[in-house]
């Protein structure tokens, strides 16, 4: 699959060349197993494998969440999983929790792929791919997190469906078809709950194309050089077999995150969650403090820092596109960036960049969960999350075109096997 | 919509303002709980008691509704025994879709809905309230205390003033906006404990925030074993694959020098 030069399966058994000539499926994932694979990949690898296991882990346990869940009565029939259901709790306490490994994991993927300049040339498609399967991500979580149908759900559903309404002229028509109604109902959670249950699917085949398009050009590494091509040997200079050297060092990885996982699910299972949420919904009654899940704070804070119109956009519409349009600029870095330098590893101003990035994210992830009055040294939370919004857009639409001139970078090894000898010292 | 939203988000704002202007001193008391902890377990002598003092005060108005009366007998919950759990439940009436009519209940039904004056279901109050926050919104204090369901509602059924306010309210210093309309349910001497322990305020709420735990999170003893052997084989594994790895990848990373 790959451009790099590699072995291919051959099939020697009479059965195996048979079988071969009519469905090539054994090659196809002898070639996927055996992918050359730059050496030099660090600790920050291995968090494809825990997203990939964090989709097997959702699909089967929400699969069997899904046999004992009555979306009529969600809150009742949840209850009567965490009850009566044998293992019920656990089933739902790591589905529960099992969002919230998904998207640390994710995030770190994404801010790696950042820092790598895993997303430049020629990875554009693996990286736009991830944003879609991030956005399914989103969209799944949301609506996963309206079938317990408690207060959170309920009035969670509401801001983020009415969100949708801010759109002009079609915004309302957008709502009643969300929703099914002109509020949240039973047909809400219906719609929801299907779509809770296909988006999984399409995630699983959009991450196939994701490695596929990756598996294609190759993985990136932290050095950021390609891996020399020309014949096998100086290939494998640069490259060990994905299976066993990295399937064993990504389980180890994931070994060690499922840990702090099970932790987790054993001491604080609700940690992560809103009390409110074990309150039946009722519309009549609004939670003092709605907030999302944690995961979607620093986009959520991108909302409110736009209490304001801007000139003739009215504020609700505009904190919304503010808000989508967060996390669609991502899609663009491969086309900003303008530095011949892939890695950041070299790059001495992106890395200040990078982690300022990192930290507006993390400042963000705490706003969006603050009242709108707090303050800080008297400055209003939301006029500090729009600094932090306008940096958070002005790192993909200024400093990565910016910092492709300005930037004297530094030199680069010629070689993943320079890299790699390098670290470790051999001769 | 536009409106809507900003009301919405306006009305956060004020009540989230009014909550910390009414609730300036609410209190919560940190509480140590036999339940807590990564290997705490229920104390089954204090849930009986705790499902005591529910029946006997609290079941007057509240009802527990996810709460199978079958669960009594369970291993990690009261644990009655089943014959006793059978007649316990006679004592409640239930409604029976079917014929319309409030029978007597049994083993298999649940405890029945109790909304007659509007008081709130209590199956998951102790995990639908949080005693502890921040500091700063970080959730420091939720991963050193507890969420603090449980000490929310000891220090509610502890924390009457004995005032009362101009619209009849009770003074509570627990209570998010200071007074609430419950009346104090406890004082010492109402129930008579038949294991000997203290017939007090602090020993009744107690013991029924404790059963009101169990009620909220029934299968919290599976979990603290569960997780813990969870937690213990994980991480075995993971030493394992690190060694694994580590045998796997020296020979890469350390070459023999050739000729």
């Amino acid at each position: 699959m790959s451009g790099i030069p590699h072995d291919h399966y051959e099939p020697t058994s009479a059965v195996g060349k048979w079988f071969h000539k009519r469905l090539p499926i054994v090659s196809l994932a002898y070639g996927t197993l055996m992918i050359p694979t730059p050496k030099n990949l660090n600790w920050w690898w291995i968090w494809g494998i825990v997203l990939t296991f964090c989709l097997v882990l959702m699909i089967v346990t929400g699969i069997v969440l899904a046999m004992h869940y009555n979306v009529g009565d969600g809150f009742e029939s949840v209850e009567h999983i965490m009850r009566d259901v044998n293992g019920g709790w656990a089933w739902r306490y790591v589905h529960m929790n099992g969002a919230s490994l998904f998207f640390i994991a994710v995030y770190i993927h994404i801010f790696r792929g950042l820092y790598y300049g895993s997303y430049k040339a020629p990875r554009e498609i693996t990286w736009v791919v991830g944003v879609i399967i991030f956005l399914l991500m989103m969209a799944t979580a949301f609506m996963g997190y309206t079938l317990p149908q408690g207060q959170m759900s309920l009035h969670g559903t509401s801001v983020i469906t009415g969100l949708f309404g801010t759109i002009p002229w079609v915004g309302e028509d957008i709502k009643l078809w969300l929703l099914g109604g002109p509020a949240v109902s039973g047909a809400s959670y219906n719609r929801f709950f299907a779509l809770h249950f296909l988006l999984p699917f399409v995630i699983a085949a959009m991450v196939a194309v994701h490695i596929w398009a990756f598996h294609t050009t190759g993985n990136n590494n932290p050095a950021g050089v390609d891996v020399r091509i020309k014949t096998k040997e100086v290939a494998e200079k640069d490259t060990l077999p994905f299976w066993p050297y990295f399937v064993i060092k990504d389980l180890v990885g994931l070994c060690f995150v499922l840990t702090a996982f099970a932790a987790i699910v054993w001491m604080m299972p609700n940690y992560l969650g809103h009390p409110d949420n074990y309150i039946v919904g009722n519309p009549f009654v609004t939670p003092e403090h709605i907030v999302p899940e944690w995961y979607f704070l620093p986009f959520y804070a991108m909302l409110r820092a736009i209490d304001f119109d801007i000139i003739f956009i009215p504020a609700a519409f505009a904190g919304f596109a503010v808000m989508m349009g967060s996390v669609l600029i991502l899609a663009i870095a491969p086309w900003t960036d303008t530095s011949e330098v892939r890695s950041g590893r070299y790059r001495p101003m992106l890395k200040w960049f990078f982690w300022l990035l990192v930290a507006d994210f993390i400042f963000l992830m705490w706003a969006g969960s603050q009242s709108t009055d707090m303050t800080i040294l008297s400055i209003s939370v939301t006029r500090l999350a729009l600094l932090g919004a306008i940096y958070w857009f002005a790192y993909f639409l200024i400093v990565l075109p910016l910092l492709g001139i300005i930037e004297k970078t530094h030199t680069v090894p010629d070689t993943i096997e320079g890299d790699f000898n390098a670290t470790h010292g051999a001769e | 919509m536009k409106k809507l939203l900003i009301s919405t988000i306006a009305s956060l704002a004020l009540a989230t303002g009014a909550m910390a202007a009414g609730g300036g001193d609410v209190h919560i008391e940190d509480h140590d709980w036999s339940f807590e902890g990564p290997f705490g377990s229920y104390d089954t002598l204090q849930l009986q008691r705790g499902l005591q003092v529910f029946t006997e005060v609290c079941s007057a108005c509240h009802g527990v509704k996810f709460v199978g009366f079958y669960a009594l007998d369970d291993e990690g919950g009261p644990a009655l025994p089943e014959a006793q759990v059978r007649e316990y439940a006679k004592g409640f009436e239930v409604w029976n879709e079917k014929t319309k009519e409030y029978q007597t209940a049994q083993y298999s039904d649940h405890f029945p809905e109790n909304a007659g004056v509007g008081a709130p279901d209590l199956s998951l109050m102790a995990k639908a309230r949080a005693g502890f926050h921040g500091p700063y919104g970080l959730g420091i204090n939720q991963v050193v205390k507890g969420m603090g369901g449980p000490e929310y509602i000891y220090s509610l059924l502890t924390g009457y003033t004995g005032h009362e306010t101009e619209d009849g309210l009770h003074e509570n210093t627990a209570y998010p906006s200071g007074a609430l309309s419950m009346a104090p349910p406890l004082e010492d001497g109402i129930v008579t404990y038949a294991d000997g322990s203290p017939e007090t305020l602090k020993q009744y709420s107690e013991d029924v925030t404790a059963f009101l735990m169990w009620t909220a999170e029934p299968k919290l003893n599976q979990r603290k074993r569960g997780g813990m052997i969870a937690v213990l084989m994980l991480g075995f594994l993971s030493v394992l694959l690190f060694l694994a790895n580590k045998a796997l990848w020296y020979p890469v990373k350390h070459p023999r020098k050739e000729d």
